[in-house]
């Protein structure tokens, strides 16, 4: 099993969830994030005075899939949150060891 | 001693003239705050630049050259002060028209209450086109918006003048108290030809054309909205009265007063329960435009209905926003705000509600001063939007659009985070 989280532009979190949905991903999980990449930030005016923005605000999406799902996962959210412009974020991925469907005590893939 | 109480007549009337000109100039904050309640808060900085800027250039442009259309005197008000014999002209006009005869008062507190209706017209169009359209494209129409277009037609109603030498309106038996039309569907007409040409906001509408709802950042804002221009509305209408300075007219202002705040309730409780009955839950932003949309079909003739028909036509008025709003987003019309079913259905509600209170009205005379209004608000709009479009672009990028256009318009944001 494995935990994709990917960070996207903000606008593009409906085009992810759609090709998401369409590989049949179950659920996903969405938190509103600030950070920086090569992006950096961007600098903006107040009273004819400039401040920094450091963090840009972007959208996180953490899906669990099983393995076999890993490869569909990943094209689907490059292809949807791809702009082709800087600051269109990353996707990480990483080996879950154990999950736990809460209402019914499944565990493993059968509750992913 | 008769002299006497003219000048405190006059005093009176010009006082009262004032604080309602300062209650409806309120109501520019109350668009703002309604507007920036109803709007992503990406989008929350540029809204409010937009209101305050549209309120200084409604005043400027009424000033130098709106105020001169609509009612006549001099460009940039010249004059206005009065002159040497000011004192002896308005005791003299006051001893002609008596007690209950017509209204005296300053000329420049007849251009303080006229300008601040200006800015209000003009702020309906704010919220229609918010979160896509170019500040300064907005601004150049209100320029030509408040400095030409509404003082027309303002000549053509309130003005008296004829309509391009062909007919009178007054004579039509066409009736507009406060301006359900002159004012707000005149503002709408506007705000239409804009959105026309400006198209739906980015992710309005699904691939399959169904209309996705875009919620407003912050309610309590638009409550607060919502209650500044219910209270900025009792100067809007109280102060149509024109006067104050006797028992007749003192009692046409309670009336004025009272039957406001009963069309503002009966429209709140019967957009309330109709979105409850048509969505299922009680939708906040509908009652809020139900008080609104009341308030709005009440202003053209607040004096002559009872207490219970304001009421009622508060309610109907309410009843018919929901409908409108539901059915613009439909056809595609996407305002943020519900500004066009707000001031301009409940708007030509109100003007063909007042024959039924009003003798002195008729319904033909309404409808074709509606459709003056309409159609002359909308023409030329529709031409200064399209010249923008062509010269300065009226949309801002897709990119920026995304990104809101706070940072694009103003480089500023409404909520800063993480700043050093």
């Amino acid at each position: 099993m494995k935990l994709v989280t990917a960070i996207i532009k903000p606008f593009k979190l409906d085009d992810a969830r759609e090709a998401l949905s369409e590989i049949g991903v179950q659920g996903i999980t969405v938190t509103e994030v600030k950070g920086f990449g090569r992006q950096k930030g961007h600098t903006e005016l107040y009273r004819g005075a400039e401040y920094v923005v450091d963090f840009l605000p972007k959208v996180k999406i953490e899906v669990a899939i099983g393995d076999d799902l890993l490869d569909q996962t990943l094209e689907a959210i490059t292809k949807a949150a791809n702009t082709g412009k800087i600051g269109d974020g990353k996707i990480f991925v990483a080996d879950l060891t154990q999950v736990i469907r809460i209402r019914t005590g499944e565990t493993g893939e059968a509750a992913v | 001693m008769e002299n006497q109480i003219f000048e405190l007549q006059y005093a009176m009337d010009t006082f009262y003239f004032l604080v309602c000109g300062a209650l409806v100039m309120w109501m520019a904050a109350g668009f703002s705050m309604l507007e920036a309640g109803l709007v992503r808060s990406k989008n929350t900085t540029e809204i409010l630049t937009k209101n305050v800027a549209l309120f200084a250039v409604s005043c400027t442009m009424y000033l130098v050259c709106g105020y001169a259309i609509m009612y006549g005197g001099g460009y940039f008000l010249s004059g206005i002060a009065g002159g040497d014999t000011l004192v002896a002209d308005a005791l003299a006009a006051s001893a002609e028209a008596g007690f209950d005869g017509g209204s005296v008062y300053s000329g420049a507190s007849d251009f303080f209450f006229q300008v601040v209706f200006v800015a209000t017209a003009m702020s309906i169009v704010s919220g229609a086109v918010a979160e896509r359209m170019k500040l300064w494209a907005f601004l150049a129409f209100a320029v030509v918006m408040t400095g030409f277009i509404y003082p027309m037609e303002g000549a053509w109603t309130w003005g008296g003048a004829s309509v391009f030498g062909m007919f009178t309106l007054g004579d039509l038996g066409f009736s507009d108290f406060a301006g359900s039309g002159i004012v707000h569907m005149a503002g709408a007409a506007a705000a239409l030809a804009g959105v026309l040409l400006l198209g739906a906001r980015k992710g309005k509408y699904a691939a399959d054309g169904t209309a996705r709802a875009i919620p407003g950042a912050n309610l309590p804002l638009a409550t607060l909205g919502m209650f500044i221009l219910w209270m900025g509305w009792f100067g809007f209408n109280g102060g149509s009265v024109l006067k104050l300075g006797d028992i007749a007219n003192a009692n046409a202002v309670a009336m004025v007063f009272l039957n406001t705040n009963a069309a503002a309730s009966g429209g709140l409780i019967a957009a309330l329960i109709t979105a409850r009955l048509l969505f299922g839950k009680a939708d906040l932003t509908m009652a809020l435009n139900g008080a609104l949309a009341g308030l709005v079909a009440i202003t053209a003739e607040p004096s002559t209905p009872t207490a219970l028909e304001a009421t009622l036509f508060g309610g109907l008025g309410g009843i018919l926003v929901v409908f409108s709003i539901v059915f613009l987003d439909k056809i595609k019309i996407d305002d943020p705000v519900g500004a066009i079913s707000v001031h301009g259905t409940c708007g030509l509600l109100g003007l063909l509600l007042v024959p039924i209170t009003n003798d002195g009205s008729s319904f033909s005379g309404q409808i074709i001063g509606a459709l003056t209004i309409f159609i002359w608000v909308f023409v030329t709009s529709f031409i200064v939007w399209m010249v923008l479009k062509a010269v300065l672009g009226i949309r801002v990028s897709e990119e920026e659009e995304d990104q809101g256009v706070d940072i694009s318009e103003c480089g500023l944001e409404a909520y800063p985070e993480f700043t050093k």
